[in-house]
């Protein structure tokens, strides 16, 4: 196996484990790359990536285009909040437009779930989905579960505890997809308005105490509370939240067993993870930023490497 | 399919001492010196040389590395390819090194392994070392200093290396495809 099955990265649901597999090894080789007194290869200059952010966002933008650069592509920038998007042109307008100045990759990240796709099946371009809406989150789930391999080798059979706003979460559920391909089981936990109905039908549990969440799993990925989703209030305060499913030094000394400890960002410190934690041995929050760039250069990678 | 041998047993082990001795010619205890195998044939003729040289020199101190050029390649997107590992635990500014391939072709391994090396510093001199030179079909103008064999072949033919290690016996074979 060394390419991928599919053209476009649009989330974790439409890869193969042999797909994570390989994006996952090819990330190991980059990460050496990373670690080179010169972090750059030529593997992508002949090819112009645009990355099309119609959300906000500072790691995955900053992440994406470290990872471009790395690799020697040509890189334009987009954002929705200065450009015609705000004159009324359509999405496929807009992408069509950019694409016309000879663009190869498509980096989006969109408020409305299955933009992606959409895109995919309009543009003639190589789409890769840095987050649409609450749907999925592929690069970080890939980053995610690379982490996770660095710190416990084979992920089968390992426990992952997901906490928190599972219902406006694409990481949550590009998590669940790529940890169940990968062989490990995948537990929810958080207050029952933020766990959507769906979530048993793709064999995911739901455990609403957070210790006994905790007791269980080997890793815990702590969630951030989507304040700007929420359109209706879905807890009474986030103080209550902050003491059912919070995670600070004293439970997380209290358990029987070292866990890992990980946070997608932007952390509400003091919210769902308390900065002890978050800056505790434990945690592996920075690594997975750091890992970032390597999952994302692999993606890359292994689509432009790909003939039509 | 034709296969012609040649080179094994004990031609192949003289040519292996053979070259470690034209090393030692020019780098004397390799105190300044160091081992690069490109990933992923090269890597055992490295590894054997470095071996050798131990037991000639008398030494434990011969530094070898293999580098992975599959990110530096020209003919990515021409064919899949998949990328080995790199590993450089040393450093190679200001040192000399030996580049070390099985088989010398286009030549344009060689290149990107030029430039893949680089990334890891500023060495003093670089040399080439091969086990087979595969005359008149170089596409770039890159030659071995250290050959172990030369041979005139043809593009419809396949010079293949087998080692010890991974396919039983030491074996350099030519074979018509």
């Amino acid at each position: 196996m060394s390419s991928l099955s599919v053209n476009h990265l649009l989330g974790i649901k439409q890869l193969s484990k042999p797909d994570i597999e390989l994006i996952l090894s090819t990330a190991k080789n980059f990460k050496e790359v990373l670690n080179r007194p010169i972090k750059k290869v030529p593997s992508l200059r002949d090819i112009t990536v645009a990355n099309l952010f119609f959300e906000n966002s500072t790691r995955t933008r900053l992440s994406f285009e470290l990872a471009q650069k790395r690799l020697s592509a040509d890189v334009v920038n987009f954002s929705a909040s200065n450009s015609s998007v705000k004159k009324g042109e359509t999405l496929v307008d807009t992408v069509n437009n950019i694409l016309a100045m000879k663009v190869d990759i498509i980096v989006m990240r969109h408020a409305s779930p299955g933009a992606a796709i959409f895109l995919s099946k309009r543009v003639n371009a190589k789409i890769i989905n840095a987050g649409d809406g609450a749907h999925e989150h592929p690069t970080q789930a890939l980053l995610d579960a690379f982490s996770m391999q660095e710190k416990l080798g084979n992920l089968k059979g390992k426990k992952v505890v997901i906490v928190g706003d599972i219902l406006h979460s694409r990481v949550a559920l590009s998590n669940i997809f790529c940890l169940q391909k990968l062989g490990a089981e995948v537990k929810v936990c958080g207050p029952q308005t933020l766990i959507p109905k769906y979530i048993t039908s793709l064999g995911v549990e739901v455990e609403p105490d957070l210790r006994k969440a905790l007791e269980w799993c080997d890793v815990a990925n702590m969630l951030r509370i989507q304040l700007e989703r929420q359109d209706i209030k879905y807890f009474p305060s986030l103080r209550e939240y902050t003491m059912m499913y919070g995670l600070n030094k004293d439970l997380l000394d209290s358990l029987s067993k070292k866990i890992i400890v990980m946070h997608p960002g932007p952390i509400n410190r003091g919210v769902e993870i308390t900065s002890d934690v978050a800056d505790s041995k434990q945690s592996i929050i920075l690594e997975q930023v750091e890992n970032g760039v390597a999952v994302r250069m692999a993606v890359m990678f292994l689509l432009a490497g790909r003939q039509n | 399919m034709k296969t012609k041998i040649l080179l094994e047993k004990t031609l192949f082990d003289i040519t292996l001492k053979r070259l470690c001795h034209q090393l030692i010619e020019v780098h004397n205890d390799f105190s300044e010196s160091v081992i690069i195998g490109l990933q992923p044939r090269g890597i055992y003729l490295a590894r054997r040389i470095q071996k050798e040289l131990k037991s000639i020199l008398k030494t434990n101190s011969i530094l070898c590395g293999d580098l992975d050029i599959t990110f530096h390649r020209d003919d990515f997107r021409k064919k899949e390819l998949i990328p080995s590992k790199t590993n450089i635990d040393f450093l190679i500014e200001d040192k000399n090194v030996v580049l070390v391939d099985d088989v010398l072709f286009t030549g344009r391994t060689i290149r990107a392994g030029l430039d893949a090396l680089i990334d890891f510093g500023r060495p003093k001199d670089i040399e080439l070392m091969v086990l087979v030179d595969r005359r008149f079909s170089r596409h770039v103008p890159i030659q071995a200093k250290y050959t172990g064999i030369k041979v005139d072949s043809i593009s419809s033919q396949n010079v293949k290396v087998e080692w010890k290690e991974t396919e039983g016996k030491d074996r350099v074979t030519l074979v018509d495809k």
